[in-house]
């Protein structure tokens, strides 16, 4: 083949290469776990980015203060109101009022209606999605339903009570907020 | 030290001794061999997939619900899609790597030949799992290859688990591919093989493998919470619990995306290997083409949301994303455009490899302007979920992706078994497929643009003409593909024998070695001037 001193040569550089290769796999494999992780980063990624920008129409799930900026009569905001059940929850669950007109900083007071039409007893949770997204953080609630579990017993209804305003920063081009209520069943998640 | 060099050179002598039989292809660390077995598992898998189209192709002959019921016309829609993408074409891409990269880079083998072994053989348990699924009481997995939540999480028929141990597999499988593509090029390229000298095949297949190694953790990360959303109780898509569902589409497009690159980039790099060498010419502006596999590759990271238009994304998002898939445009026009250049007063011949590409280039420019089409927001929301949709991946993974891999069997195939293969034969399978793909999917984009939405079994009655058509081209070009089969078995067997160089304009060190390619080539790695 080739003469001794040769082949040492090429052992070495070997020796070197394999080294080589063992750092780019290390390099690599690093990657393929950083960006394993970096998936999962995604989900509070994308948690805190709704947050701040409201994309995602979810509301803040926590009571909002009072409003302080003042009612501003010059423009009239239209709330719309719809709810749905998810699937495999035999409940009865409708907004009392379909819409209603506010002046953003006025604070509104509407009601819920909720039936368990089953023989068991069930808890439900409601899930608020707000459309156009970007208002979603605009509109804020003092109290809601959707902030705790609802627990129902068979064939018992209840009214639920939603208090809001629509804050005066909401954006110009907005003159219609529709609130979507997602009712789930619970039940089973919760330690009864 | 000496004596591990010592024992190194003793097995110097016997390792020229392949094992026999199937022990040879089971412990195999070999790249030809290796690059064999993906190719054909590709092809089988190709065939796999074809049957399934097949079937539903049968089911949309005739509007109205003739053989299948809906729920496994689902299965069959979300099945196909899958062992397309991860048991076609990604297996394909891999096997022309570990056969040519070595030889194109002049480097004695893969870098990682064990893990090389390891991740062809896993591939056939993981689509194992995923075909076993008919078979049992769930069915197979029918949300889509997308597998949107809630429809693969709330709403899944119980293959869940199954679709999801299936897409982890394949995923471990690519991603041990691609460390090997890296490696193998980062540290074994012949002395004087510089960067910019290395053919561009390789170069898109590095670059490619760098965007396997970025997304396919983050399609294992996505599945895994679908996994958990579905069996243990986790919320991370279940908006009860807090999740979100639309965040789901979030996480799976940012890897969807660069994946849709994953599988035209080292189609890029076949037909730019293969038309200069017919054309016989240098290929046009080489670094350009570099840098616009690069710049597409970034690109594929920031446009993910294009395929969300219609999930109620505020007007700012839209616009970001309308104008950077619209950019990805430009790096793609530089390459079709230096591919026609290439041609451009070249003294061509149109051998198959030859016509494969131009075909490609053709083709696979439809496909990028119906994906272009496809960009701009205002008018998505009319293509979205339609037959159009379908129409656009099609062309760019059949006439594209699939395309360059003929043209690249073709074109490597006198190396790869030391025959000529049967010109008629070869030349009957180009134009049956060309014009019967076209039967195929052109339809599409009518019926598309009309309204008829994809994944769906049944159809309005004025469809019913287009689809007609396109089941006859669908079955036309299913059945040419048995065509290539018997040209590649006919080739094996024998035929006319290869010289080192068939080709007359080829370039490139793969053939500086005799045909067929020696079990071991490049054990001395070559002079690169």
């Amino acid at each position: 083949m080739s003469t001794k001193k040769n082949q040492d040569d090429v052992e070495i550089s070997q020796d070197e290469q394999a080294k080589a290769k063992t750092k780019t796999v290390k390099k690599l494999v690093l990657i393929v776990f950083a960006m394993f992780g970096f998936g999962f980063a995604l989900v509070p990624l994308y948690d805190v980015f709704c947050d701040i920008t409201g994309l995602n129409g979810k509301t803040a799930t926590t009571a909002a203060t009072i409003n302080e900026n003042g009612i501003d009569k010059s423009r009239v905001i239209t709330v719309q109101f719809i709810s749905r059940t998810a699937q495999g929850i035999p409940w009865l669950f409708e907004p009392m009022i379909n819409e209603i007109k506010v002046h953003p900083g006025e604070m509104k007071l509407v009601k819920f209606y909720a039936k368990n039409e089953s023989q068991n007893d069930i808890v439900g949770q409601a899930v608020p999605s707000v459309s156009p997204g970007q208002a979603a953080i605009y509109f804020q609630k003092i109290e809601c339903f959707c902030f705790n579990h609802q627990p129902l017993k068979a064939q018992d209804d209840i009214e639920m009570a939603l208090q809001f305003y629509v804050d005066t920063e909401l954006p110009e081009d907005v003159s219609t907020i529709t609130l979507s209520y997602t009712l789930y069943d619970i039940t089973g998640k919760v330690a009864s | 030290m000496t004596t591990e060099a010592i024992h190194d050179s003793h097995e110097h002598d016997h390792h020229d001794h392949k094992m026999t039989g199937i022990k040879r292809w089971l412990f195999t660390t070999n790249h030809k061999d290796i690059g064999t077995m993906y190719l054909w598992f590709a092809f089988i898998m190709l065939l796999t997939g074809g049957a399934l189209a097949m079937m539903i192709r049968v089911e949309l002959f005739q509007p109205g619900l003739q053989f299948i019921e809906p729920d496994f016309f689902n299965q069959l829609t979300t099945v196909h899609g899958l062992i397309m993408v991860f048991g076609a074409i990604m297996p394909a891409f891999t096997g022309f790597a570990n056969w040519m990269i070595p030889m194109m880079i002049g480097a004695p083998d893969m870098a990682l030949p064990r893990m090389n072994n390891w991740s062809f053989w896993i591939l056939p348990f993981a689509f194992s799992i995923l075909l076993a699924s008919f078979f049992m009481e769930s069915g197979a997995p029918n949300f889509g290859w997308t597998f949107y939540a809630p429809l693969s999480t709330t709403y899944s028929n119980g293959s869940t688990a199954f679709f999801v141990f299936a897409v982890h597999i394949m995923g471990v499988s690519s991603i041990m591919g691609a460390i090997n593509v890296v490696v193998t090029i980062m540290n074994m390229r012949a002395p004087g093989m510089t960067y910019m000298k290395m053919p561009l095949f390789v170069w898109t297949f590095f670059i490619t493998a760098y965007l396997l190694i970025a997304v396919m953790p983050v399609l294992a990360g996505v599945v895994t919470m679908v996994l958990t959303d579905t069996y243990f109780g986790t919320s991370f898509f279940n908006a009860a619990g807090g999740g979100d569902p639309v965040m789901f589409q979030h996480i799976f497009w940012f890897f969807g995306h660069p994946e849709v690159y994953i599988m035209i980039l080292p189609a890029f790099g076949i037909v730019s290997t293969i038309i200069p060498a017919f054309a016989r010419k240098r290929l046009f502006g080489y670094s350009s083409m570099v840098y616009a596999t690069a710049s597409i590759a970034f690109l594929s990271f920031i446009v993910w949301a294009h395929h969300m238009f219609t999930t109620g994304m505020p007007l700012f998002g839209e616009l970001f994303f309308m104008y950077c898939t619209m950019l990805i445009a430009i790096p793609t026009g530089v390459k079709v455009f230096n591919w026609v250049a290439t041609m451009w007063r070249g003294s061509m011949t149109f051998e198959v490899p030859m016509l494969f590409s131009i075909a490609f280039v053709i083709l696979f420019t439809i496909g990028g302007f119906s994906g272009l089409m496809l960009a701009l927001t205002p008018v998505d929301f009319q293509y979205h979920d339609t037959y159009f949709v379908v129409a656009h991946f099609h062309y760019v993974l059949v006439t594209g992706s699939l395309f360059s891999i003929y043209a690249g069997t073709y074109y490597w195939l006198p190396k790869w078994t030391g025959n000529m293969y049967s010109d008629k034969l070869s030349k009957a399978h180009f134009w049956c497929s060309l014009i019967s793909v076209n039967i195929l999917f052109f339809p599409m984009h009518f019926l598309g643009l009309a309204g008829m939405p994809r994944r769906i079994p049944d159809y309005a009655l004025q469809f019913a003409d287009f689809n007609k058509w396109v089941s006859i081209g669908g079955f036309a070009f299913g059945l040419s593909q048995l065509i290539f089969l018997a040209v590649v078995i006919k080739c094996i067997r024998g035929g006319e024998k290869a010289e080192a160089k068939p080709w007359d304009g080829a370039e490139g060190l793969e053939w500086t070695v005799p045909s067929p390619a020696p079990y071991h080539t490049f054990e001395k790695p070559p002079k690169i001037d």
